[in-house]
């Protein structure tokens, strides 16, 4: 296979890895505990259902019962007599007051914070009572009467694409949100070449996080200003900040969104709070008085967020030695009752890395978007790449099956491969930086695969169904926003009136005070990620300082932060983006230092650097320390050089170049940092039961530079446990009407410290040559992964039966019957 | 999740548990552990007027033994039963299905009354005391009545037990001598209520026949089901291997479970063999190691 790496870009590359200052690194990479446990683990968190606001009412909302229906009449009458009962938000306040959403379709979808005419999925808002407590407010809904006209639903999105399917809009003629047939290479020619062609097709379950804190918004509106000031556990993207202002038909800077200091937990799913962001906005406005609404369990689980289910068709042409040559896909992905921004992700998110780890040239997807009548989706940990590895890794073990090769020689036989790098993908992706077969092969090494195998080879022999599963995977950080655009079509893009979209970037502010310490500021919305724990850690070692020297504040806040359109902690953004920009300001303010030393000591800036809390020169004699400095800029400002601008803070954006807008034939780096994943599975299927035990798990990561190891397990444990759920527990299940059957924890199965498997995790690094430390993300980790390797190892242990998986998740139950339906048809 | 307005009484006596009972009668409800009546209420699944709260009512707190049954007063915790010696001497099979019982929290709040009187057809202490012939004391305005096991339950979360009515205490049968015990469940997570699940208790005669066995399953039907005719195929014929697959194959065909979106109405059935033939199994070879 020929070397596509692009060698302008290669040097480019270069030149950023270049840059790096040659910081002696004390603390990063040392597994420092994180400075926000002790206050979380005491309950001293502050949430933002916790912070104190004064006369602050509460919201509750009534939600449509029905999957799809006309909204008729609402009689709000009775509720509004109600003791308590401030008032009550309708979908007329909703028309008069606000405007659809922005969609990134070119279908007229109006998407509005409730429903105005039609309720389209079970749980749409419907009205929102304020009331002074939540008890009143859930009383007052029970009283409001609204007149349903109920319409035949449409849940399965390849049936919701027939003619005679139930229509959710009627302006778009048809339940089609987005479709896109895009080739890249000659698929044509690589399938009629080819050895052999491998086709399955798959289903992929809609599943969430259900983050321990739910949604929660507090709104007030002050007309003297006209601000509308919202505070919430909002996390980005920052491109839903002026899509909600406009929305709320609200100039930007009238819009402030604040963040609380604690977010608990998220994993892509309060990206979609912003519709309650107006809803509850609306309701301030409307009512002059300021809202509360905190999100309950089961409206959670109705009618948050979750990742797309998707129907998917596979084909894969390869040639009998092993060498994959081309793949087809076709998928339908089901966004629920409407297209919420930052969908149609879910088609084009992992796009860049549509060819995974392998080299393979030509490839082909047919992405069908479709709404039914199923609550709406959005990003959920690894944005569609659960979706992507469960069908790529299922196809390789296919192949593997089909030559009667080892599924890990396969592989192996496919990997981009380490000199290859920064190598770009057919799609566009640029991978910054790898070594797929060393990692994969740690992986097998610390499984014992080929123990594993003997072992299976004896259990097979005794009639027990024991198999091994491996997985690769390329685990792609930073989402460029540029990947939306590619919804649309290239002639769409390319009229003149078009502006095209790209970014990545991240801001953070540095401040040395009056007495010598360090403060950071920074423009990120963490969500338990631990940035105050790094952030001190790469600024302990810009400055020679203790950690503990550095105070690092991350509640966001829209009127006084630094951001930008892509600001925000999503797509595992903060490791690589986010540091880097903490580090540069760190430096800018360094270099002011060093000047102002310079001027000081009388020494020339090449010969002093900055050591242990202190300019000095680099001879090793004189110098002045951090707070010398600062006491004299600060007290003295006549002490500063001339020209030198007053002040000891610096503030960086960092912004990575390779982010770019899709070009003419569809090929764009949709993320800017691609790590690696390698993983090895054990299971045992119990013959009777279908009951699935995991006996060993192995998970290799490339996450480049490391910053803090104690993090980035937590980050793999939480990731791993999150793709076995979406394997083997979480499904948000509907009937056919539409009707959700998971309102609770009792049918929403996620899985607990019971359900956890023992993990063996390993490492290797290659520094990103994008980022300032070398780090890429690796938040979304083996949540990607788990679902790929444990289908893999599952299909291996019922091999002997003939049983693939290709449905998930893997119930006792489903997998029972595709069990018992292969022992009968056998003679 | 907030529940419509009620009015609370605490309880501090079994007499006055009755009068609150005796005034509000259908209106009210008892509040026990409170594991399963909280989530309905704040659910607006239930919605009495008035609540009875029982937590505060000592004497129901107990665990004796008398005339070979043990006696446990229906707010006895589960987690108290759990690590009871004399339950575990006495009734081994009951300590290891309250290791099923949710979770060590739910189970330090949760009586072992709450689950018997709420009736979840899923619950294993419904299940135990279903597979053992146990006794279900219950007080009202007319005095105390004894009902038994197969008469207690009678449909999904529906009992013998009558408006104004209290269930104070669960009589279980001590374990004879020679015995051995199982409980199997299969639920998809640890803690879950269960898909489905097989108590089994057996006792074996001085040659080594079967002289006793009790066998019930639960989660295959609106209430925890007593299997006496697979009972009675080991009683017969004892506890070897072919015998006990046949008792198995029998469950199966006595149980008519619903399907669910957990699990299949044919998945169940096939789990109640499977169980059934663990649990026993288990039991029987308990019975020969203990001698």
């Amino acid at each position: 296979m020929s070397d596509t790496a692009d060698s302008e870009i290669a040097s480019g590359g270069g030149r950023a890895a270049q840059a790096a200052t040659g910081a002696t690194r004390k603390w990063v990479g040392q597994p420092l505990r994180r400075s926000e446990d002790p206050r979380l683990l005491a309950g001293r968190g502050t949430f933002v259902a916790d912070l104190p606001f004064h006369n602050v009412c509460q919201a509750a909302i009534l939600r449509s019962p029905y999957a799809h229906a006309r909204i008729k009449a609402i009689d709000a009458g009775e509720a509004l007599k109600m003791p308590g009962v401030v008032g009550v938000v309708t979908g007329a306040d909703a028309l008069a007051m606000t405007r659809p959403f922005g969609v990134g379709v070119r279908a007229p979808i109006k998407y509005y914070c409730m429903a105005t005419d039609k309720a389209r999925f079970v749980g749409e808002p419907v009205a929102v009572v304020v009331a002074q407590d939540r008890y009143l407010a859930e009383d007052a809904l029970d009283r409001i009467q609204v007149e349903y006209e109920p319409l035949p639903a449409v849940v399965d999105p390849e049936a919701a694409l027939a003619p005679e399917a139930a229509l959710l809009h009627e302006a778009v003629g048809s339940n089609l949100a987005c479709h896109r047939h895009i080739v890249y290479g000659d698929v044509e020619r690589a399938f009629r070449e080819a050895d052999v062609v491998i086709s399955e097709s798959f289903r992929f379950p809609k599943y969430g996080s259900t983050p321990i804190e739910t949604y929660g918004v507090v709104a007030s509106f002050e007309s003297a200003t006209g601000v509308l000031t919202v505070t919430s556990n909002f996390m980005g993207p920052f491109i839903l900040h002026p899509i909600t202002a406009r929305a709320l038909n609200l100039p930007e800077n009238r819009l402030r969104f604040i963040v609380p200091p604690d977010i608990g937990g998220s994993f892509g799913i309060k990206t979609s709070i912003y519709p309650y962001i107006a809803l509850i906005g609306l309701a301030a406005m409307k009512l002059k008085v300021a809202v509360k609404w905190i999100e309950d369990r089961r409206e959670h689980l109705l009618a948050s967020s979750s990742g797309t289910d998707r129907v998917a068709y596979r084909e894969l042409a390869a040639r009998k030695d092993g060498t994959i040559l081309a793949m087809r896909s076709r998928w339908y992905d089901n966004v629920g009752g409407y297209i919420r921004s930052p969908e149609p992700g879910c088609a084009f998110r992992p796009i860049g890395n549509w060819v995974g780890a392998y080299r393979f040239q030509n490839l082909e997807a047919d992405a069908y978007v479709v709404m039914t009548n199923k609550s709406l989706t959005g990003p959920n940990r690894g944005y569609a790449c659960g979706h992507l590895y469960f069908e790529i890794e299922r196809m390789v073990d296919l192949l593997a099956e089909k030559l009667e090769m080892d599924p890990a020689e396969v592989r192996r036989r496919n990997f981009i491969q380490s000199d290859q790098f920064p190598y770009r993908t057919p799609s566009g992706g640029l991978y910054d930086s790898g070594d797929y077969p060393a990692a994969f092969a740690k992986a097998l090494e610390l499984a014992h695969y080929d123990e594993l195998k003997r072992e299976r080879e004896k259990a097979r022999a005794e009639g027990r169904l024991f198999g091994i599963g491996v997985a690769a995977a390329v685990d792609p950080s930073v989402s460029n926003m540029g990947y939306v655009t590619v919804a649309l079509d290239p002639q769409d893009r390319a009229r003149p009136q078009y502006l095209p979209k790209s970014g990545a970037l991240e801001a953070a502010s540095i401040r040395l005070d009056p007495l010598g310490k360090l403060t950071v500021i920074l423009g990120s919305t963490p969500q338990g990620q631990g940035h105050q724990t790094i952030v001190a850690q790469i600024v302990a070692d810009e400055f020679g300082v203790s950690p503990d020297d550095v105070t690092v504040v991350d509640e966001m806040d829209t009127f006084t932060r630094v951001w930008g359109i892509s600001s925000g902690t999503y797509s595992s953004r903060f490791g690589s983006v986010g540091t880097s920009a903490a580090a540069l300001a760190a430096r800018k303010l360094k270099e002011k230092l060093v000047a102002y030393a310079s001027y000081l000591m009388e020494v020339p800036p090449e010969a002093l650097g900055v050591v242990d809390g202190a300019v000095r020169e680099k001879s090793g004699g004189r110098g002045l320390t951090l707070k010398e400095l600062a006491g004299r800029a600060h007290w003295n400002t006549e002490s500063l050089p001339r020209g030198m601008e007053a002040g000891l803070e610096a503030t960086a954006v960092f912004s990575f170049p390779e982010a770019k807008a899709p070009d003419h034939q569809d090929r764009v780096n949709s993320s800017n940092t691609y790590g690696f994943i390698a993983e090895v599975m054990a299971v045992e299927v119990d013959p009777e039961t279908a009951a699935i035990k995991i006996l060993r798990y192995v998970t290799v990561h490339d996450a480049g530079q490391i910053i803090n190891p104690a993090i980035v397990e937590g980050q793999i444990y939480g990731g791993a446990l999150h793709g076995l759920g979406g394997a083997l527990y979480e499904e948000m299940l509907y009937d056919e009407q539409g009707q959700c059957l998971v309102g609770s924890f009792m049918d929403y199965l996620v899985p607990t410290a019971s359900e956890a498997v023992k993990i063996d995790i390993g490492h290797i690094a290659t520094s990103s040559p994008f980022t300032t430390l070398g780090a890429k993300g690796l938040g979304e980790s083996s949540s990607m992964t788990v679902p790929a390797v444990l289908a893999n190892a599952v299909s291996d242990a019922l091999r002997p039966l003939g049983v693939r998986i290709r449905e998930l998740p893997i119930t006792p139950s489903r997998l029972w019957h595709l069990m018992e339906t292969a022992r009968r048809g056998r003679p | 999740m907030k529940p419509p307005p009620f009015d609370y009484h605490a309880a501090r006596s079994v007499s006055e548990a009755l009068e609150l009972l005796g005034r509000y009668a259908e209106d009210a409800r008892l509040l026990a552990g409170g594991q399963s009546l909280v989530p309905m209420l704040n659910f607006r699944l239930a919605t009495p007027r008035v609540l009875i709260d029982l937590n505060r009512v000592g004497e129901l707190a107990y665990i004796r033994e008398e005339n070979g049954w043990l006696r446990l007063g229906a707010m006895t915790r589960q987690r108290a039963i759990e690590f009871s010696p004399l339950v575990k001497e006495r009734i081994p099979l009951l300590v290891e299905a309250l290791g099923y019982v949710g979770h060590l929290p739910t189970r330090t709040r949760g009586t072992i009354g709450g689950s018997v009187a709420h009736a979840d057809p899923s619950a294993e202490c419904p299940a135990l005391v279903c597979a053992l012939g146990g006794e279900l004391v219950i007080r009202g305005a007319g005095g105390e009545r004894v009902v038994g096991a197969a008469d207690f339950f009678q449909d999904f979360f529906t009992t013998a037990l009558q408006p104004g009515e209290l269930l104070v205490e669960v009589r279980l049968p001590v374990m004879p001598a020679r015995s051995g015990w199982a409980f199997e469940e299969f639920a998809r997570r640890h803690g879950d209520f269960a898909i489905v699940e097989v108590a089994a208790q057996v006792t074996l005669d001085e040659r080594g026949g079967c002289r006793a066995a009790r066998v019930a399953a639960a989660g295959v039907g609106a209430t925890p089901l007593r299997l006496r005719a697979v009972e009675q195929i080991v009683e017969r014929g004892g506890g070897a291997g072919a015998v006990v697959a046949q008792a198995a194959a029998r469950a199966a065909e006595l149980v008519d479970p619903a399907g669910d979106h957990h699990a299949s109405a044919d998945y169940r059935r096939h789990l109640t063999e499977v169980l059934t033939r663990r649990a026993l199994s288990r039991a029987f070879a308990g019975v020969e190691r203990s001698k």
